[in-house]
């Protein structure tokens, strides 16, 4: 018997996957949030547009939808990975993951899979009520925008690995970061304006973000039709630093969850 | 050479010195009983095995691959059940299955599954979820996850631990019969007596986190001059061996 790396990485995304087949509440959750959102800031975007009436506006509106969508990457993914994880908290089975030969990295390969999972479960259809309702065409980006996309979701996976990281470190208690760490970070993101509006201190912050990076080119392709490489190489490059760190953080973190004994131990 | 052998395992917490220096070994095929009361040490001692633990001190070799340096090697060979880690409620026995089979590389996963189903008496609620089972059919549903890849090494943490008397004296024929057939072997952490002296060809006993005792139930008895291993337990529990040991028999 030689087990292969795929066939666990498979076991752990089998492990999500039946959960999901049995249950459309969960099905359900995973679209819920991103096409209410959607619907908010999509009739909130048609009205602006309508009301400044100009083709400037139409471009405002794109941008606050193009924001919307791109900004549910990265907050998908996150939850994708950290929420998968505290299933496992939560059912008390991470003495039974532990024991068995996965590797760390095996169980974050698992993680990262579901990640992309819930996150086009939940993303294309928000994609498609912005096309349908409002006539915003993300695609329209053209193939920069799987840079886009790249760039947001790994984003959303090393904060991920910093939440599991503290779950390890803190238990279960530290499980309302899986949900709400990634919207401290929004200021940051420029998301919705352009870092130039933020105070000198929060440009500092801001700079660090990848996203920060990710949404500047954004508007400029949107609104000047132009490709910022130098935005995308600052976010590539963000992304690679902060993913390092956090990885070497998880890893510090296992090792000390199993000094303490806390794999053994954790749960509701 | 020893199927499980362990030198100067010593695992502290701070100021609390959980394990304190065992050592032991265990032959192939052979089932040895950790025995002791609670805090004793005896789930400590598992974790340490599995590698759930990093050990303060100490060394601990499995099936020959050295659990600090090569651990997933023997994790891949031997496997555990205990009452106290669960398998996720949601999923039907056979999805979880599914899960640790597919985690430990089991052939022919399918029909692993329908033939430990089968001799563990759980066909009737393989599709159901493991959350709606009862004590008795949950502990057969963690031995079916513990034996599902043929392990070689068994680590058993209080295998009947809340389940009636028939229930129990089901899983320790079982059991026997497995070990009987596989030659697998088996490390149970137990407090109850009647289970150690029935599956176990020797005993270590624990308190806190000491190896204070060890031998074949049949030596311990006759050291203590006691019928049952629940005599001996309490002698030692309430170090009453010293004033046995001096008094006129």
């Amino acid at each position: 018997m030689r087990p292969s790396p795929v066939r666990r990485v498979w076991a752990m995304m089998y492990r999500h996957l039946a959960l999901y087949r049995a249950s459309w509440p969960r099905l359900l959750e995973l679209a819920y949030w991103p096409v209410l959102q959607m619907l908010i800031w999509g009739f909130t975007a048609s009205f602006v547009a309508a009301r400044v009436g100009t083709s400037a506006g139409t471009v405002a509106a794109a941008a606050l939808l193009g924001g919307v969508l791109l900004w549910e990457v990265a907050l998908r993914s996150q939850m994708g990975v950290a929420i998968s994880f505290m299933e496992e908290v939560w059912s008390r089975n991470l003495g039974h993951i532990f024991v068995s030969p996965i590797r760390p990295w095996e169980l974050v390969a698992a993680l990262l899979g579901m990640s992309v999972i819930r996150m086009l479960g939940g993303v294309l259809p928000a994609i498609g009520i912005a096309y349908l309702l409002y006539a915003f065409n993300l695609f329209a980006l053209g193939p920069i925008l799987v840079l886009f996309f790249a760039n947001l979701m790994v984003m959303g996976w090393w904060v991920a690995l910093g939440v599991v990281s503290l779950i390890l470190r803190h238990g279960a208690g530290a499980e309302a970061l899986a949900w709400s760490v990634l919207f401290a970070l929004t200021p940051f993101a420029a998301v919705f304006y352009p870092v130039a509006v933020l105070p000198r201190v929060m440009r500092a912050v801001a700079f660090v973000v990848p996203a920060s990076h990710v949404f500047e080119g954004m508007r400029a392709a949107l609104l000047h039709g132009v490709v910022r490489w130098d935005q995308l190489a600052a976010a590539i490059l963000l992304n690679a630093a902060w993913t390092a760190a956090a990885g070497l953080l998880f890893a510090r973190q296992l090792r000390q969850a199993r000094v303490r004994g806390a794999l053994l131990s954790m749960g509701e | 050479m020893d199927a499980i052998r362990v030198e100067g395992l010593t695992k502290r917490y701070g100021d609390v010195l959980a394990v304190d220096a065992i050592e032991f070994g265990v032959p192939p095929g052979e089932t040895v009983g950790l025995l002791g009361g609670n805090g004793a040490g005896k789930t400590t001692t598992i974790a340490l095995l599995l590698g759930l633990l990093i050990p303060t001190a100490g060394r601990i070799v499995v099936l020959g691959h050295d659990m600090a340096t090569d651990r997933f090697a023997a994790l891949a060979r031997m496997n555990f059940s205990s009452p106290y880690v669960a398998l996720p409620n949601r999923l039907t026995v056979a999805q979880n299955l599914r899960v640790y089979g597919h985690l430990y590389g089991v052939r022919h996963l399918e029909r692993r599954i329908l033939g430990l189903a089968e001799e563990l008496d759980m066909t009737s609620f393989l599709h159901r979820p493991a959350g709606q089972l009862s004590a008795g059919q949950k502990t057969r549903v963690s031995l079916a996850k513990a034996l599902i890849n043929h392990p070689e090494v068994l680590l058993l943490d209080e295998p009947t631990a809340s389940l009636d008397p028939d229930t129990g004296d089901w899983v320790r024929t079982w059991l026997e019969r497995y070990r009987d057939e596989t030659g697998c072997t088996i490390l149970l952490a137990s407090h109850n007596m009647a289970e150690v002296e029935r599956l176990c060809s020797e005993v270590l006993v624990m308190k806190r986190g000491r190896i204070v005792d060890r031998g074949s139930p049949a030596a311990l008895l006759a050291r203590y001059g006691r019928e049952d291993l629940e005599e001996v337990f309490l002698d030692i529990a309430r170090d009453r061996r010293a004033a046995r040991a001096e008094a006129p028999v």
